[in-house]
């Protein structure tokens, strides 16, 4: 995959002798003959393989109107007569003898290239190969990996709030109780992912119960129900409620190893209960907050079924992306880049959880 | 949880606040799993409670929408069943074996670079299954894996190992390695050794990683979304195509089956726990 990310050598591979003959050229006025001679040859030789289709798709990325050119191109060439192809192939189109996009054709003449990596955080190359901010409306990137990193932010917040308590109620009632109360919390673990996203389809669907809830409750006007799918807030409720377990598994295994005398020795001395919470029983809770939310973070980060099912377009997440540019762009390299960004990020907080929590301590069930 | 009769008001407050809230937090764990149950016997198209369900009528409930899930043609839910299983049942014999073998490695005090070897296991687990759906992707249609089932089952064992290895080494953390020595000298050779009293032992962990890495194998869509073509389709795919287009009840119908599945796995998992529990209490 990674290499896949800079991998950039179909165009060079697809018209090698037009490659060729621009070496010799300084690339400030229009080439010389031989580099029209190598396109004509490379041109002809893709047309009968009829194979052109990608370099038009790698070079209209590159600059805008040589998908126009390229295929106008392929149309006449078989009429061209022998010697003097510069002329002729100007005839078939002005852009040929523009040099720009001669200069943008030679750009993609390494074989190496980041530009896949500067395209996922908004950057791009111009043509004399300096690196400058996407177009005002091209830059989405950067707001894709913000929210992605804010929605995995404020879920690993919530998922916190929801499962201190509860942990701590299950780690200190009687056996009896909390055995069954567990099983609340283990039966979402255990059930399939897509079974708890459908049923959030069910329950946020502008007819679904949440929304009659709220409508019965007076919060909204039967006719203006509010939308809860398909935009960022489906995606926090439905990712809290599905990541939660994973946070208070960690929670109540550290906290079911704190002696409830601690606490009750903390009052004797004169500690009032807030007091003792917050110097006694909190801070001994902080290996266990510490590997909750740093493993809470990290599923977050990289979701995809339910943002891509729950969240639509405003709630769509970099991995969504991801898969789009996997299944339905099909642009594989950048999707590679982008995938390989978040890799490291995951690693670099992975790290950090092997640091601080040890891997050794991760525990199921 | 009765208070004793000293305690002040703002205590109590305080307490039963608490008490409500976890029982809040607990409903919101819960109640999305049985909104789907009533839902999967509606006898309308629709997916909301309607009126006669509401009164509870026998006229408001069917089992139509099981009917379609078995007898329906629309979408495949049969083979995507036998594909499921024969998938899960493989991956999962693989990553036990494989995990097992790993964690007994990694628990052994010669083994260096433990730590290392952890983290390279474990890492599959942590990595967003995304970028391992690509990276596998590109990886099997390389090797002409793509499209397969034996491409899908070696990516699942990748999966399901981490799984196996982590509830090995809890395990094998209150193992006492005596017993081994001991075998050794009465004259066991060493694979007698391991089947005969190191694997009856650990068995509670082998089996539960087992059952964890049956259901991440059952469960998984990214992997399977990008390597599977029309043939090796399964459950999850089925659901979440179905899902894309739009919530049938039929959907709600395999869901309560993969709930009610999830509720059997669950108290396996939970009565092999208790016993490793309580054959770990033995041993120390």
């Amino acid at each position: 995959m990674l290499f896949r990310s800079v991998d950039d050598r179909m165009i060079t591979k697809m018209l090698p002798k037009t490659f060729k003959a621009m070496e010799q050229w300084n690339g400030n006025d229009l080439p010389e003959e031989p580099v029209y001679k190598g396109l004509y040859e490379d041109l002809t030789l893709l047309k009968k393989n009829k194979t052109y289709g990608k370099i038009i798709a790698r070079l209209n990325y590159e600059k805008s109107g040589f998908s126009s050119l390229i295929k106008k191109t392929v149309r006449k060439i078989n009429k061209l007569e022998e010697g003097n192809y510069k002329e002729q192939f100007i005839k078939i189109h002005k852009r040929w003898g523009q040099s720009e996009y001669l200069v943008a054709l030679k750009n993609t003449a390494p074989n190496w290239s980041y530009a896949k990596y500067l395209k996922g955080v908004d950057l791009k190359f111009d043509q004399d190969r300096n690196i400058i901010q996407q177009d005002e409306d091209r830059r989405i990137y950067k707001t894709l990996w913000l929210r992605t990193v804010n929605v995995a932010f404020w879920v690993t917040i919530f998922c916190f709030i929801l499962a201190y308590p509860i942990s701590h109620l299950l780690a200190t009632l009687p056996m009896k109780y909390s055995n069954l109360l567990m099983i609340c919390v283990l039966l979402p673990f255990w059930t399939s992912l897509l079974v708890r996203t459908s049923s959030w389809m069910v329950l946020l669907q502008q007819q679904g119960p949440v929304n009659d809830l709220i409508v019965w409750l007076g919060l909204a006007a039967d006719d203006n129900r509010p939308e809860l799918m398909y935009n960022v807030v489906g995606t926090f409720v439905a990712m809290t409620q599905i990541l939660l377990p994973f946070m208070v598994l960690p929670l109540y295994s550290v906290m079911k190893t704190i002696s409830p005398s601690l606490m009750r020795a903390g009052k004797s001395l004169g500690g009032t209960p807030l007091i003792s919470f917050v110097k006694i029983y909190f801070p001994l809770t902080i290996p266990g907050i510490g590997a909750g939310c740093l493993l809470v973070f990290i599923l977050a980060i990289g979701y995809y079924i339910t943002p891509a099912l729950v969240g639509g377009a405003s709630g769509a997440l970099i991995s969504n992306n991801i898969a789009y540019h996997m299944k339905s762009s099909l642009d594989w390299a950048f999707a590679s880049a982008l995938g390989t960004m978040l890799l490291i990020g995951v690693l670099a907080i992975y790290w950090v959880y092997n640091k601080l929590v040890g891997i050794d301590n991760i525990k199921l069930g | 949880m009765a208070l004793p009769s000293h305690t002040s008001l703002n205590y109590r407050i305080w307490h039963y606040t608490y008490l409500t809230f976890c029982g809040l937090v607990f409903f919101f764990l819960i109640a999305p799993l049985f909104v789907i149950l009533p839902l999967s016997f509606n006898a309308e198209q629709y997916i909301h409670f309607s009126a006669k369900m509401l009164a509870l009528d026998p006229d408001g409930f069917s089992l139509r929408w099981y009917e379609d899930m078995i007898y329906g043609t629309k979408n495949p839910w049969g083979l995507a069943t036998k594909n499921s299983l024969i998938i899960a049942l493989f991956a999962t014999i693989g990553s036990t074996i494989l995990g097992t073998v790993a964690a007994l490695g990694l628990s052994s005090r010669h083994m260096p670079y433990k730590a290392a070897f952890m983290a390279l296991l474990i890492s599959p687990m942590i990595v967003p299954l995304i970028i391992s759906g690509t990276a596998i992707f590109f990886f099997m249609a390389k090797v002409g894996l793509a499209a397969t089932h034996t491409g899908i089952i070696l990516s699942h064992i990748i999966l399901g190992t981490p799984f196996v290895v982590i509830t090995v080494t809890a395990t094998l953390s209150g193992f006492d390695h005596s017993v081994t020595r001991a075998a050794a000298s009465l004259g066991s050779n060493p694979v007698n050794t391991f089947m005969k009293i190191t694997l009856p032992l650990i068995m509670p962990g082998v089996i539960s990683g087992a059952l964890f890495a049956f259901v991440t194998s059952f469960d998984e869509v990214v992997v399977v979304l990008f390597l599977a073509g029309l043939e090796n389709t399964t459950i999850p795919i089925q659901m979440w195509v179905g899902l894309r287009e739009q919530l049938s009840p039929t959907i709600m119908a395999v869901a309560t089956c993969l709930i009610v599945m999830s509720t059997l796995i669950l108290v396996s998992a939970e009565l092999l726990r208790r016993r490793s529990e309580r054959l770990r209490g033995i041993n120390q």
